[in-house]
């Protein structure tokens, strides 16, 4: 789940670093308020979970309270990537003279948090990594060592930043390796740091994402900051086809049959068990595949959820082929799944033997599951062909049609 | 309809209360069900809940040869 700007950087005063001091505003008459309080020249910032607010003119300066009316008023009535704004943020506009940036998230390959900085902030970081890699460090931390200071210091100073700076950057680098561990954050980012014209060091901007299943150990922070029980905050709403899947999901409660995310694909993906799901997408993306959608199916569901998920996947435009494949099962049973992706194809229109491209969920009752897939003519592997191959399978089938 | 199973109970378990009712209370996947009242009451199946079968045999252990699942995909 996403956190707003202001929302991030309240996390952020909370553990010291320095701020540029600001208000939120929902209306342009508060807008005016607030920037005639600052005083001299604002930002106008829109509060929307989605990125290119500055391209999209959801960014503006105001130089007096009239000012910072009307580009409040603007900025409240634009949509961006789909998105209305909650409110505006009116912040002391400050005199950079360099910017900085930082961040701290998961390396997925490297199984630790990394601590990305650079020197060149307020840019993708990105076209940094590729255009200027000698501005920008990469420090793995400890999954299990407590953090220290010292290691923000090591990722500043990776890049040559030396002096005052070093440790002032540091200090701020630091804290937001705190925060990105205390809360359980995906994504922690600082981009810019503004160094001022008198030395001292703001952030500017501020962007963290916290892992959903974080929600309940940090309920005290989401309840200080406002955000309600059934705010998602995803980066966008989600389509009726997700809708649909939340429904399927929550109709019985054996199992599960969620985390139902749509994609513009053409094959459906009934997959899961073990961190299967993220495999099995990524391996279907590696075989030149184009899914029609992520979902994470395990701990043995009922039929009728299996077949639910099925036929819903089934039943959306342009899919008309599915691939059913897990990690290796202990507690879903092959069987059940077996019955209810064959349901939930047939009810959708669907010959299985022609819809399902692979089946591969090898496990327990597996031999019961076989006499289902063979009797409807169903094309399986057992758990000897990895789910690379399986998926590789798939997205040949996929081909050749 | 059910795709994968079905249920066939014996006449005679409708002449035992004792035994209808522990039908319907021991199948985890509720596809017993009581139908009327005193002597009109029948065990019966439910139709949405057959291929929510789960093998486990305690329908069998409760009414031996009297209740038969029939594994559709098997004829």
């Amino acid at each position: 789940m996403r956190l707003y700007e202001h929302e991030a950087k309240q996390v952020l005063a909370r553990h010291r670093v320095a701020l540029p001091q600001r208000t939120v505003a929902t209306t342009a008459d508060e807008a005016a308020s607030a920037a005639a309080e600052i005083g001299g020249r604002v930002i106008i910032k829109s509060q929307v979970l989605t990125g290119g607010r500055m391209k999209a003119g959801g960014v503006r300066f105001a130089e007096s309270a009239d000012e910072a009316r009307e580009a409040a008023e603007a900025i409240l009535g634009l949509e961006i990537n789909g998105q209305q704004p909650m409110g505006v943020l009116v912040e002391q506009a400050s005199p950079v003279a360099q910017e900085y940036y930082a961040a701290v998230t998961w390396d997925a390959s490297a199984k630790r948090p990394v601590v990305i900085f650079s020197d060149m902030g307020g840019i993708d970081i990105e076209e940094v990594a590729e255009q200027h890699p000698e501005h920008l460090s990469r420090t793995h931390i400890s999954n299990l060592r407590p953090f220290s200071d010292f290691e923000a210091k090591l990722a500043v100073s990776k890049v040559g930043v030396t002096g005052g700076g070093l440790g002032r950057l540091s200090r701020i680098v630091a804290a937001l390796t705190r925060v990105f561990l205390e809360y359980d954050l995906t994504l922690a980012e600082i981009n810019p740091i503004g160094r001022l014209e008198d030395g001292s060091f703001l952030a500017l901007d501020s962007h963290m994402d916290m892992e959903e299943e974080a929600r309940g150990a940090h309920a005290a922070l989401l309840r200080d900051l406002g955000v309600a029980d059934e705010d998602t905050r995803q980066a966008r709403p989600p389509t009726e086809f997700e809708i649909a899947g939340a429904q399927v999901d929550a109709a019985d409660t054996r199992g599960v049959a969620g985390r139902v995310v749509e994609f513009d694909g053409d094959l459906g993906l009934i997959i899961g068990a073990g961190g299967g799901s993220l495999t099995l997408f990524d391996a279907v993306r590696s075989a030149g595949g184009r899914p029609a959608n992520y979902c994470e199916i395990g701990g043995n569901p009922s039929v009728a959820k299996a077949a639910g998920l099925a036929k819903l996947v089934m039943s959306k435009p342009g899919v008309e082929k599915i691939a059913v494949m897990m990690n290796v099962v202990s507690n879903t049973r092959v069987d059940i799944m077996a019955r209810g992706v064959i349901k939930g194809v047939i009810e959708a229109g669907y010959d299985p033997a022609e819809a399902i491209t692979i089946f591969r969920i090898p496990g327990s009752w597996e031999e019961e599951g076989v006499k289902i897939l063979d009797r409807y003519g169903v094309e399986w592997v057992d758990r000897s062909v990895s789910m690379h191959e399986a998926a590789q399978r798939a997205v040949a089938k996929m081909q050749e049609a | 309809m059910a795709m994968f199973i079905r249920v066939d109970i014996d006449e005679s378990v409708q002449q035992d209360a004792d035994l209808r009712g522990r039908l319907a209370e021991v199948c985890p996947v509720d596809i017993f069900t009581i139908e009327g009242e005193g002597d009109s009451a029948r065990v019966e199946t439910v139709e949405a809940n057959l291929d929510e079968c789960t093998l486990c045999d305690l329908c069998i252990d409760v009414a031996g040869d009297a209740v038969q699942v029939v594994k559709l995909y098997e004829a």
